[in-house]
């Protein structure tokens, strides 16, 4: 097998995975661009197992993968995506540091001069994107999974830690370029384990509804850690597959950061609301806000004729989609307009609530983004705001001091009545309180999503079900 | 119901223990025409959670079409004739002023018990003789028309509810004495055109108007002096007619000031040039105590097309047309002016359901029947209480606030520059790191890594400008393929795995193997099963 047939083959997977993403553009060509992936894959997995050799460790390696990956990706609930794909990124950035220790050990290329120190240069910096993407990602499923304490855990003097850090990853860098045969595993398992700790500090400090952005970032990391891969290998398919989910991941970031108003650096600092040590003062008593019942809820919805659903992490968490899809399913068949608006943050990782509502059986084209769907607020008769709190917040907009001013924010409250459902007045995770649940178009309806959601369901459905049973008997 | 125990404790301790449940009392109005009742079954039901004791008059809601039945369906007693109910009551609920009962030879003022409490539409500045007599009861009487017009005294502003009430009814009114359908058409037998009418002042009643007027099917027009109402006018489907003159006629609670002579002499010739061309006119112009301003003229009545209409809400404060008679509809030249002021009252039903809501949230407000209290520190409390035990209070301090219902939804100051704009300095230092980097590496690098930084970069802003095209929908999937593409690190385990299973590089590669298989085929496979989610 030539090497130029390899270097071809490469050049077609590297266009497959652009069309593959490219292909997630829109929903109609999605389906296609991940089987343009899977094709790209297959391509340069053929391509490669002709170059190389000890077959039956690559088959046994490559089945237990199989075998773990498809029962993980079966059995995964849509919910816990974020974990998921937090574990992923986490196993590419382990993939990078054991490839970067391989290729040191590995003795085959004799190389010289400048081309040798920048070969340890590319090993060094390799070991280092990986081990912070595999640990602060396994600190992120933590996180997630509550295992670890989601609010952002910040150790004193953190920042000075952070930075001896990185010198001393940096001093260890010199010892490593010096060191001949494998004297230099020493440097670069202290540069290992410096990297650990490191990614766990990081991701410690960023609290719960940060974790979006942090998960798009340690994806981003995940393509580094590939990309750097390929420099040690003098691959370019590595290269290329890295840079474009490297870029994805950063983009990613960027929109989440958007989305909140603040800049990368103030996510990664952590402790959203530490600043702002006075949350500001209270909106509102709890008696000025009001508490509403299912029976009133289902009379609104009935008398609606326009219907915006904003859910919010809440929704998820109660796991009420389902039932707010039927809703959404009966009030359509009585010919209501309901449409859902999904903040970009809303959720724990971008995208997050399309793929609930997507598999709560929501078609997608009634499921817009803010932007799409914030002008129509003044037109619109009811609004159910599901478990969503900041990213429904008036004072983003109305108080220049307070710390979410100039977040774009879902404006709700233009609607004719706004339906809250939420377990108590608390601020959400900025700790700031929302005047939003004080205003006189706001209504309270206090409890668990799931249950207040149901209930609404059931009463729904109760007075729907009696028309189409005459109408059925006297079709009979 | 074995709480019942408790009261009868606290009665044998100490007689009059606050846990006695007050007593509310709803009379039936006798103003001439009135129709509406402080109360309703519903209404009424309500004030029991709140823990009182519900006594109405008889026949008290007859006009608006709820029996005493209904009331006594819902648990309230019904009492034979108003003095006893007066007697009886520590609070009374009323809509009209108490005034001279002729049946009786009494003032209805004069039955309130000192210690008992009178809710009720009072006007007190046009009612100052009924305000002396009620001060000499030695009680507290609460204005439903002085309720403060701030965002939080908005359920108990009354005068908002009875405005909407009344706009919609100016409508009905207009469209009664209006010989034309409101809605154009095209028939068999001829076209008819669509109704045009000009409202004026987009206050509640102007805004509840418009969307009654629009509901029929008319072409309205809307005019205001408080340009903040203008995009209010527009999401209602009417069109905002503009002088072009700048002058900001907001006033404090939600109503307009008086403007200048010369804003004045614009508004008019508008008016005179809109008279000629629209078939109904909606007068609701107020400013809070004056006469209401004059703004149709005899002359432009009579240059109104024959068949036409003004309906004329400001009939009860002198009028904003010329002819108005106040209670009547009269007609001018071929042009029917209604002056009716007793709107509300032709809506009763509808119009004591809000009402009685209004003062439901007011009671609430006051503590309900266990913790009631009169707390005059309470803004919105101390601007409605008109006489506090026997003694008038005048007006409150005026507070700044100015959030009245009408304009509440201007737009909110334009939000702060994004925290992380970074200074200009910033960028250049930015800037020229990057062209050093570039340097040194153009200097330094072997040619190999320079192949290398190529395709990175171009790969970088490639994947850069794809990615922007992924519909956020889409984001969720996008990072599991990202996830499965990224596995393509199997290629550098494949690479370091040799036929020695003892060597550390073949475990080591063995390792990395496995981990991008998982990402693969974990990546493409939970990827497919949410694409195949999406669905119309």
């Amino acid at each position: 097998m030539s090497n130029n047939l390899v270097t071809v083959a490469y050049i077609a997977a590297s266009v497959l995975f652009i069309l593959s993403l490219s292909g997630l553009s829109h929903q109609d060509t999605a389906k296609r661009g991940n089987w343009l992936g899977m094709l790209g894959m297959a391509i340069a997995f053929l391509a490669t197992a002709l170059l190389c050799q000890g077959y039956p460790i690559q088959a046994s390696a490559i089945g237990l993968g199989l075998f773990v990956g498809v029962v993980a990706a079966a059995r995964v609930a849509m919910t816990a995506m974020p974990e998921m794909v937090a574990f992923l990124n986490s196993f590419v950035g382990l993939a990078a540091v054991l490839v970067g220790f391989a290729e040191y050990l590995q003795p085959s290329t004799a190389l010289g001069g400048m081309d040798a120190t920048l070969h340890r240069i590319e090993i060094y910096a390799g070991v280092f994107i990986g081990m912070v993407t595999f640990t602060g990602s396994m600190v992120a499923v933590g996180k997630l999974q509550a295992i670890l304490p989601s609010r952002s855990v910040l150790l004193p003097a953190r920042h000075i830690l952070t930075i001896a850090m990185l010198v001393a990853m940096v001093a260890f860098a010199f010892p490593f370029l010096s060191a001949t045969g494998s004297e230099g595993l020493v440097p670069l398992g202290v540069l290992t384990t410096l990297a650990g700790i490191f990614g766990i500090v990081i991701v410690m400090a960023i609290g719960g509804a940060d974790m979006a952005v942090v998960i798009s970032l340690l994806n981003s990391y995940s393509g580094l850690a590939s990309a750097a891969a390929g420099f040690m290998l003098n691959n370019d398919l590595l290269i290329i597959t890295g840079a474009l989910v490297g870029s994805s991941g950063a983009i990613l970031s960027y929109i989440m950061c958007k989305g909140m108003n603040r800049s990368f650096i103030n996510v990664l600092l952590g402790g959203f609301g530490e600043g702002a040590s006075n949350p500001g003062q209270r909106a509102g008593s709890a008696e000025q806000a009001t508490a509403t019942n299912a029976s009133e809820v289902v009379d609104l919805l009935e008398a609606a004729q326009s219907v915006v659903i904003v859910p919010g992490y809440g929704m998820a968490v109660a796991q009420a989609q389902h039932a707010v899809a039927e809703i959404t399913q009966i009030l359509r068949t009585q010919g209501k307009q309901v449409r859902f608006g999904i903040h970009p943050v809303a959720g724990r990782m971008p995208g997050h609530m399309n793929v609930l509502l997507a598999e709560a059986n929501v078609p997608y084209d009634i499921v817009l983004e803010m932007d799409e769907i914030n002008d129509d607020f003044p037109k619109t008769d009811v609004v159910l705001v599901i478990g969503a709190n900041d990213t429904v917040n008036p004072i983003a907009q109305e108080d220049p001091t307070s710390p979410i001013a100039g977040m774009p924010v879902m404006e709700v409250w233009r609607a004719e009545t706004v339906v809250v459902v939420k377990r108590s007045l608390s601020p959400g995770y900025a700790g700031v309180d929302n005047p939003l649940f004080y205003r006189d178009n706001t209504l309270m309806f206090f409890g668990d999503a799931k249950a207040n959601i149901n209930g609404v369901l059931a009463q729904l459905s109760d007075q729907v079900g009696r028309p189409v049973a005459t109408a059925a008997l006297s079709a009979a | 119901m074995t709480l019942t125990v408790s009261p009868t404790v606290a009665t044998d301790l100490a007689p009059e223990a606050a846990s006695r449940a007050l007593k509310v009392g709803i009379p039936k109005e006798i103003f001439a025409g009135e129709r509406r009742v402080a109360a309703t079954p519903d209404t009424a039901k309500k004030l029991q959670k709140l823990g009182f004791e519900i006594f109405l008059e008889t026949q008290a809601g007859a006009a608006a079409s709820f029996s005493d039945r209904a009331y006594e369906q819902v648990g309230c007693h019904i009492l034979p004739d108003a003095p006893s109910l007066w007697q009886t009551v520590d609070i009374v609920l009323k809509v009209r002023p108490p005034q001279w009962y002729a049946e009786f030879e009494a003032h209805e003022a004069d039955w309130l018990q000192p210690d008992s409490t009178l809710v009720s539409f009072i006007w007190p500045t046009q009612n100052g003789e009924l305000m002396e007599r009620l001060a000499q009861r030695g009680s507290t009487v609460l204005a439903m028309d002085a309720v403060p017009r701030i965002s939080r005294a908005q359920k108990l502003d009354a005068l908002s509810s009875m405005a909407n009430i009344a706009g919609y009814r100016a409508v009905i009114e207009a469209a009664n004495q209006f010989g034309r359908c409101f809605t154009g058409q095209i028939t068999a037998a001829g076209k008819t055109p669509p109704a045009k009418i000009l409202i004026i002042g987009a206050g509640v009643a102007g805004l509840a108007a418009i969307g009654a007027a629009r509901g029929l099917g008319a072409i309205v027009k809307a005019f205001d002096t408080r340009p903040a109402v203008k995009e209010q006018v527009q999401s209602m489907g009417a069109e905002f007619l503009e002088l072009h003159f700048q002058e900001d006629g907001t006033g404090t609670g939600g109503y307009a000031k008086v403007m200048s002579q010369a804003f004045i002499a614009a508004e008019m010739a508008l008016f005179a040039q809109q008279a000629q061309e629209v078939d109904i006119i909606i007068t609701t112009a107020l400013i809070p105590g004056k006469p209401a301003p004059l703004l149709i003229t005899r002359d432009m009545v009579e240059t109104m097309k024959p068949g036409s209409v003004v309906v004329d809400l400001a009939a009860e404060q002198g009028g904003n047309c010329e002819v108005t008679q106040p209670g009547e509809i009269i007609t001018h030249q071929g042009v029917t002016i209604i002056g009716l002021t007793d709107l509300p009252s032709r809506m009763a039903a509808q119009a004591s359901q809000l009402y009685g809501n209004n003062l439901y949230h007011l009671l609430s407000d006051l503590g309900g029947s266990q913790h009631f209290e009169v707390n005059l520190e309470d803004e919105v409390i101390r601007g409605t209480t008109v006489i506090y035990q026997g003694q008038i209070l005048g007006p409150p301090p005026q507070s700044e606030a100015t959030a009245p219902a009408a304009t509440e939804t201007v737009t909110p100051p334009t939000a702060p520059a994004p925290a992380h704009s970074r200074g200009l300095g910033g960028r250049v230092l930015g800037l020229l790191t990057l062209a050093l980097i570039f340097v040194a590496l153009g200097l330094w690098a072997p040619e190999s890594f320079l192949t290398h930084f190529t395709v990175f970069v171009l790969a970088s802003f490639l994947g850069w400008k794809v990615i922007w095209d992924v519909t956020p929908a889409l984001h969720t999937p996008l990072m599991s393929v990202t996830n499965a593409i990224s596995g393509i690190i199997i290629i550098g385990g494949m690479l370091q795995i040799s036929g020695d299973l003892t060597a550390p590089t073949t475990m080591l590669g063995a390792l990395a193997l496995f981990l991008g298989t998982v990402n693969i085929a974990g990546g493409f496979m939970v990827s497919q099963r949410m694409l195949n989610m999406f669905h119309r």
